[in-house]
């Protein structure tokens, strides 16, 4: 055995590397918000979030219309991607029992993980082929973004309501299906609002599928078979320009975009402990009242 | 009373006419799902049959992208895509499993959960955002400080000649790694904390450091899980493209150098879509079609290595 002492120095410096890392890892975090905080507050004001996006030089310029476009965007894709993330979340958690149900969920998974570009591919061999770069291939590329985040957090959700819960409503003589609807879904509502918000967040973000399918555009456009502008968008395009202006409402658009998906995350936090406290004690008193001998 | 026990009996036995339907309504919706997917790969494979046609298997292994001549083969972002991503594995993961075993074994019980969800925070900023603070953040740290000094210290190796420009290949592996870290981070923690905690009192009763426990108890308790997690990352270094089209400096070259600009799979999609048509827009597809290759058995390897853990990769994450 090597000597205490250089053991306990070993230990000691091993735990200040770990520390160490953690710090590392939150730098870019802390930078990229004091920067975007900096560089996008004083482009912000009210021209710039009610006009439309224009060329270099102009003064009037603005992110209003990406703003609308981005939340239609949005919209949309929750319109088509949370039924179907819902639903499939809900077969999987009570009926997927077999090896249906296990293969749903092992590529909902990966769909979950997968590059967001070969995406919008799809959407564009699929929609932008038939009537060009349009909302509706843009919102159909999120929502297929949306339904394996959806489906995971449903099934998550359904799978923390208390078995007891359910055996409570079939023992009453209420059919399964009803069982679901009302027993199980509404026991775990405030999962899905968790997991559609999660959802909502990741896509409003989302650039790659944007730039093949939605394309933007400058004018104020809200049509669904028409090229669509996005917060995202604005950014990659001025980001890239070489103008200082446009550089100067990259950063105000994406002050605007980080506060929506902040904001939607840290709701999403607040909501995911509540659900979780409000559980525990659920399980606690249901032990204590029915098999305290458990 | 006779006719509603039979009817109860009936439901014991088979279910009712409704749960049938609701059953299968519901289960047509996740047939749909998978059918989409299915759909996907038929689709993309489809529209890129003229490049599979027109250059065959040279596609991958040969290096000339040239819309004059309207050769198109994707070696060169395939290679791309392989030293980014080698990169972000290299800087991204020792970093993550600093933080796994801080949060898992070190961290007071009080700080644990914020510095997690600071940590998971990192997969919400969206991809373009990390791009813009590449371009005007990071690339001036790596133009004025660190590329000089990778050049003097490295530069007798192939990955650091040429010039501190900072929109090159290390520029991208760099945000990228700062892209992974939660991914990894997160799942390697969970598979730590799966390790049962008389692994670690038996080391620690022998006498162990808290270093040695972790090291000998959780980390070799732990291995498969954190290569999952490492094959995680991995995928989403590989299928990134935002932050990695602003960043690597779009160059359909091979170099080794990192300080070069390069191109990966995903950017060069991103970068040529407007003005894409015919065989390149053929061939782009094709490329998606690789990448997706690529992304499928990454996952498909991630999912059967870390099992459900997969739950605790944050779904946060922007503009993959």
């Amino acid at each position: 055995m090597r000597g205490y002492k250089s053991r306990k120095w070993k230990n000691r410096i091993a735990s200040l590397l770990a520390l160490g890392c953690v710090l590392v890892a939150l730098v870019p975090l802390v930078s990229i918000l004091i920067e975007v905080v900096s560089r996008g507050g004083p482009a912000i004001d009210w021209t710039f979030l009610t006009e439309r996006t224009k060329s270099s030089g102009a003064t009037d310029s603005g992110i209003g219309n990406a703003i609308l476009g981005s939340l239609l965007l949005v919209m949309w894709a929750s319109l088509i991607g949370l039924p179907f993330g819902i639903l499939t979340g809900v077969y999987v958690s009570e009926y997927g029992d077999n090896w249906f149900g296990r293969t749903v969920r092992f590529f909902s998974d990966i769909l979950a993980n997968f590059p967001s570009v070969v995406i919008g591919l799809f959407a564009y061999s699929l929609i932008v082929t038939v009537i060009g770069f349009s909302m509706i291939s843009g919102a159909f590329a999120l929502a297929i973004i949306m339904i394996p985040i959806v489906a995971n957090t449903t099934e998550d959700a359904l799978r923390m309501v208390p078995n007891s819960l359910r055996e409570a409503s079939l023992a009453l003589g209420v059919p399964r299906w009803r069982t679901v609807l009302k027993v199980i879904i509404s026991n775990g509502r405030s999962g899905l609002v968790t997991g559609a918000l999660l959802a909502i967040a990741r896509v409003a973000g989302e650039t790659a599928p944007l730039i093949l399918t939605s394309f933007g555009n400058n004018f104020w456009e809200t049509g669904l078979t028409e090229p669509v502008a996005a917060l995202p968008l604005v950014i990659f395009r001025n980001a890239m320009s070489p103008y200082a202006d446009l550089q100067e409402q990259a950063w105000g658009a994406a002050l605007v975009l980080i506060t929506m998906v902040l904001f939607l995350n840290i709701v999403v936090r607040l909501l995911t402990r509540k659900r979780m406290k409000r559980f525990k004690a659920v399980k606690k008193t249901w032990k204590e009242r029915l098999s305290p001998s458990v | 009373m006779m006719r509603l026990t039979t009817k109860q009996g009936s439901r014991r036995g088979k279910a009712s006419l409704e749960d049938k339907l609701f059953k299968y309504s519901v289960m047509s919706v996740a047939a749909l799902v998978l059918a989409m997917l299915w759909s996907l790969v038929v689709k993309l494979v489809f529209d890129a049959q003229t490049s599979i046609e027109t250059f065959g298997i040279d596609f991958i292994t040969s290096t000339v992208w040239d819309p004059n001549r309207d050769l198109y083969t994707a070696l060169p972002f395939i290679f791309g895509t392989l030293m980014t991503s080698a990169v972000a594995i290299a800087i991204g993961v020792p970093i993550s499993i600093g933080i796994a075993i801080y949060l898992s074994e070190l961290a007071p019980a009080w700080i644990r959960e914020p510095l997690s969800f600071m940590i998971e925070l990192l997969a919400a900023v969206p991809s373009v955002i990390y791009g813009l603070w590449a371009i005007y953040i990071l690339r001036p740290i790596l133009t004025g400080s660190v590329e000089p000094f990778l050049m003097n210290v490295l530069g007798w190796t192939p990955f650091f000649e040429g010039a501190a420009f900072g929109i090159d290949k290390l520029a991208a592996g760099i945000i990228l790694a700062v892209m992974i870290i939660p991914t990894v981070a997160s799942v390697s923690k969970e598979s730590m904390m799966a390790v049962p905690d008389s692994q670690r009192e038996a080391a620690l009763s022998l006498g162990a450091t808290r270093y040695e426990s972790t090291r000998m108890a959780v980390l070799s308790y732990s291995r498969s899980g954190i290569f999952g997690a490492v094959i995680l990352g991995l995928g989403r270094a590989v299928g990134e493209t935002m932050a990695v089209t602003m960043t690597i400096g779009n160059a359909n070259i091979i170099s080794w150098s990192l300080l070069d600009p390069g191109q990966t799979m995903a950017s060069v999609i991103a970068n040529n879509w407007g003005e894409a048509d015919g065989l390149m827009l053929s061939s782009l597809i094709e490329i998606g079609v690789v990448l997706f290759v690529v992304a499928l058995l990454i996952n498909v390897c991630a999912r059967l290595m870390v099992g459900r853990v997969m739950k605790a990769v944050p779904m946060t994450g922007g503009g993959l």
